[in-house]
């Protein structure tokens, strides 16, 4: 068998297990969303995720440096004032566009921040999904030395 | 066993704010070793954080994510102040770590 497919049983039976033991409900036991982290592109990340082309929205907050000084390691963070459900970074240039995913239950802020790497200097985009679409902000973030090693 | 996640919570003005900062090397699967040959992808997928049985909020982590990943979030009405908070993680091999803090 080869070893991606071993790997992914291994996830999947230790999710099993985890989930008949009680220790994560089996709704919140997401799947790791494979093909959104698979896709290449950002309207590739866009159409796995659904709902439609993510918008423009000033409402969404996009934190991340003009210029980072080190590509493996660049603070990014996405918040929004309005009711989002899911958030996303997504690097452009990145090999595979989707960075992270964040799932926002009722009683958590739509507030999310982490390190990402980021191959080169690229758009960095921030999406929030709310009533069911997607929204984004995006800037560019400047690279002078890139993250992805070699 | 995975190293400890250190876990910091604080409760203020009715908003949990809770820093996580994760101990694993987020392997891409692109770099090469000091011998050329390529070191394999091996990095956190999920987190989740609970308080009670309550899952507070979750994350999804692809390669990009930084080596030793570090993830802030807030909670506005899930949690407080001494109340506990527990976070886990799982990645690609299927290997998981699970940490708990006291929200101060």
């Amino acid at each position: 068998m080869n070893t991606q497919r071993r790997r992914l049983m291994q996830t999947g039976a230790l999710m099993g297990l985890m989930a008949s033991a009680g220790l994560i409900s089996q709704a919140e036991a997401a799947a790791w969303n494979k093909a959104a982290f698979e896709a290449k592109s950002i309207d590739d990340v866009a159409k796995v995720l659904g709902g439609g082309a993510p918008q423009k929205s000033d409402q969404v907050v996009l934190r991340a440096p003009d210029i980072a000084e080190n590509g493996a390691v660049v603070p990014v963070g996405v918040e929004t004032n309005l009711k989002a459900t899911e958030m996303a970074i997504l690097v452009e240039k990145n090999p595979n566009a989707m960075a992270a995913m964040f799932i926002v239950p009722a009683g958590a802020e739509a507030f999310a921040a982490t390190r990402v790497k980021m191959g080169q200097t690229s758009n960095v985009y921030a999406l929030a999904k709310v009533d069911g679409k997607w929204l984004m902000a995006s800037k560019e973030v400047k690279v002078t030395l890139g993250g992805c090693g070699g | 066993m995975a190293s400890p996640m250190r876990i910091r919570a604080a409760e203020k003005d009715g908003v949990v704010d809770v820093k996580v900062l994760m101990k694993h090397d987020m392997e891409t699967g692109q770099r090469k070793d000091a011998a050329g040959a390529l070191v394999p992808a091996w990095y956190i997928t999920t987190l989740e954080a609970k308080v009670g049985d309550k899952v507070v909020f979750a994350s999804q982590f692809g390669p990009a994510v930084s080596k030793d990943p570090f993830l802030n979030f807030k909670l506005k009405g899930a949690a407080k102040a001494g109340e506990t908070i527990t976070v886990t993680w799982v990645d690609n091999k299927g290997e998981t770590r699970t940490d708990k803090a006291e929200i101060k």
